[in-house]
């Protein structure tokens, strides 16, 4: 087990330097998630419409792998429709189970790493179920 | 003792974890357990497994036995008049929802309250919230210092006539604090309140003596004091106990049971339903031989010099908050590692060997209280060494280091 699979520089970019935190004036959806064993918490609000996100921002506390992950996810899915943000939440559950999808958005790729640290896959998934949780509830409306 | 010495008695502290020799330092989430112990299960299940107050035969006598035998142990070990106080539960949880569930629900009506502290883990607060809820009775914090410790003074002006359980921990699993037990159960009696005590943190540090400390009640679980999981028990005094009903029906608690009436066996079996954790106590009771052998107050005496020196040299690490009392603390120590969050800390210092919890160790109003989402923290108990502190904070000097030039 090697730290640097883990905690690579792109992953502490996005942790260091997160995108998209913050709060959307007029989200349309919003979701909040929380880990209850560790205390982890998001806050992901999405404008969406005609079955596309239009953009996403999110707050929350968490770790460098949780934070990272939803600078990535937030990134990763503005502009896209919602099959296709939840394809991506599907490869990124595959991801975590050792497989080796690829992502438009790269950056998401070093996250391959948290595969080899069983404790940390829900920090990693936690945004990417906040954002499938608020698709859903996009999709009701 | 020689802690060192000690350590050898755990087998599992004997293997190495991510290419060093393991430091466990996650005792107060869990204890290890001694050779002694797991073989005394071992032989439960090879010898004398059988159901217990049932059979006839030999088996069910030596199985019966054990079992009851272990409650002797437990009752002498806190000191409890007789082993009609003891109620074998499943762990602490289960003790204190026990209390709260039978007890506080037939005393509390609107207008009464429940008096309990922030420090308080989920198991000893939701419990009370829900007590409060189903009876329509107040619950109340007494505040905290900004040490995370109280004051009798606070205890003297939260708890009124009104009040009717009083229930704390009597040592926080976060902050160290080790509370004045005997001085607030005696405010509570004076004001006609009973005082339930949370003992998951202190019965395996430190010598208990229930009728010293005259508390009501007085919860503990085994798997914290190098005993089996799933195993626990609620001290009662006798004349609480005979008067509550059992929350839990069925084989095992019964006196005389017909179609549409029931009454209880005596103390402490009617609340006792289903077959027992027979196993469990009979390695709990093992336990107890073993932490009587070494002695409880050179445990404490032990690992309040270990904590003192990891303290110290933990102090000197740049950026460090370290959380709780600097005196009169338990073995413990939470803090956090500057803007390195605990998750963070806990797996680098996993990659290094140290096993410490992150999180926020089932205290989330607690978090809320010190301003932080999450904290780490290191438990020291028998088997931990001055080598182990030093690990330690060699480790948590590392994680500095990989942080600051990771991040920089």
């Amino acid at each position: 087990m090697k730290l640097d699979d883990l905690y690579r520089r792109v992953i502490m970019d996005h942790y260091k330097n997160p995108r998209n935190r913050g709060e959307l004036n007029d989200g349309s959806v919003t979701v909040h998630l929380n880990n209850p064993t560790c205390g982890d918490r998001i806050s992901l609000q999405m404008e969406i419409g005609n079955g596309i996100v239009n953009d996403a921002k999110f707050t929350g506390e968490g770790c460098s792998i949780s934070l990272a992950s939803a600078s990535m996810m937030t990134a990763a899915i503005k502009g896209k429709k919602f099959d296709e943000a939840l394809k991506m939440a599907d490869d990124f559950s595959n991801l975590m189970k050792g497989e080796t999808p690829e992502f438009e958005y790269e950056d998401i790729e070093a996250l391959s790493g948290v595969n080899k640290f069983p404790a940390r896959i829900k920090c990693a998934t936690l945004a990417w179920n906040a954002m499938r949780k608020g698709i859903e509830e996009g999709q009701e409306k | 003792m020689n802690a060192l010495e000690i350590k050898k008695l755990f087998p599992i502290l004997n293997q190495e974890v991510n290419g060093h020799p393991l430091v466990y330092l996650d005792s107060a989430a869990t204890s290890q357990k001694p050779i002694s112990v797991l073989e005394t299960l071992q032989k439960y299940y090879e010898m004398d497994n059988s159901n217990v107050h049932r059979g006839v035969h030999t088996l069910g006598t030596r199985a019966t036995d054990a079992y009851e035998g272990a409650r002797e142990k437990v009752a002498r070990f806190i000191n409890a008049k007789s082993t009609q106080e003891i109620i074998f539960t499943r762990g602490t949880t289960t003790a204190i929802n026990l209390v709260a569930g039978s007890y506080a629900r037939q005393v509390c009506k609107p207008g009464d309250e429940i008096v309990i502290t922030q420090m308080e883990h989920h198991s000893n607060l939701i419990p009370w919230q829900q007590a409060a809820k189903a009876t329509g009775a107040t619950l109340k914090y007494i505040p905290l210092q900004p040490d995370g410790s109280i004051l009798l003074e606070d205890a003297e002006a939260t708890i009124t006539e009104n009040t009717k359980v009083v229930a704390m921990t009597y040592v926080s699993n976060v902050l160290g604090v080790v509370n004045p037990i005997k001085e607030i159960a005696e405010i509570a009696h004076r004001k006609g309140a009973k005082i339930s005590i949370d003992g998951a943190q202190s019965t395996p540090h430190k010598k208990v003596d229930v009728q010293d400390l005259d508390c009501d009640f007085y919860a503990l679980s085994a798997h914290k004091m190098c005993g089996p999981t799933g195993i626990g028990a609620l001290y009662g005094k006798k004349e609480l106990l005979d008067n509550m009903d059992p929350i839990e029906f069925g084989g095992e608690m019964i006196d005389f049971v017909d179609l549409y009436e029931s009454t209880w066996k005596e103390l402490p079996w009617k609340f006792e339903g289903g077959t027992p954790i027979i196993a469990g106590a009979v390695g709990l009771g093992a336990a107890i031989d073993f932490l009587q052998e070494i002695g409880l107050d050179e445990i404490e005496v032990h690992e309040k010099k270990l904590t003192a020196y990891a303290l110290d040299k933990m102090k000197q690490i740049d950026d460090i908050e370290i959380y709780g009392p600097l005196e009169n603390r338990a073995g413990l120590i939470t803090f956090n590692l500057g803007d390195v969050h605990p998750h963070d800390v806990a797996t680098v210092l996993d990659s290094e060997g140290v096993a410490v919890r992150a999180g926020h160790h089932c205290c989330q109003p607690l978090m809320r209280w010190l301003n932080a989402s999450a904290t780490a923290r290191a438990s020291f108990y028998l088997y931990n060494t001055e080598e182990d502190a030093d690990r330690l904070v060699e480790a948590l000097v590392k994680t500095k280091e990989y942080f600051g030039h990771e991040i920089g």
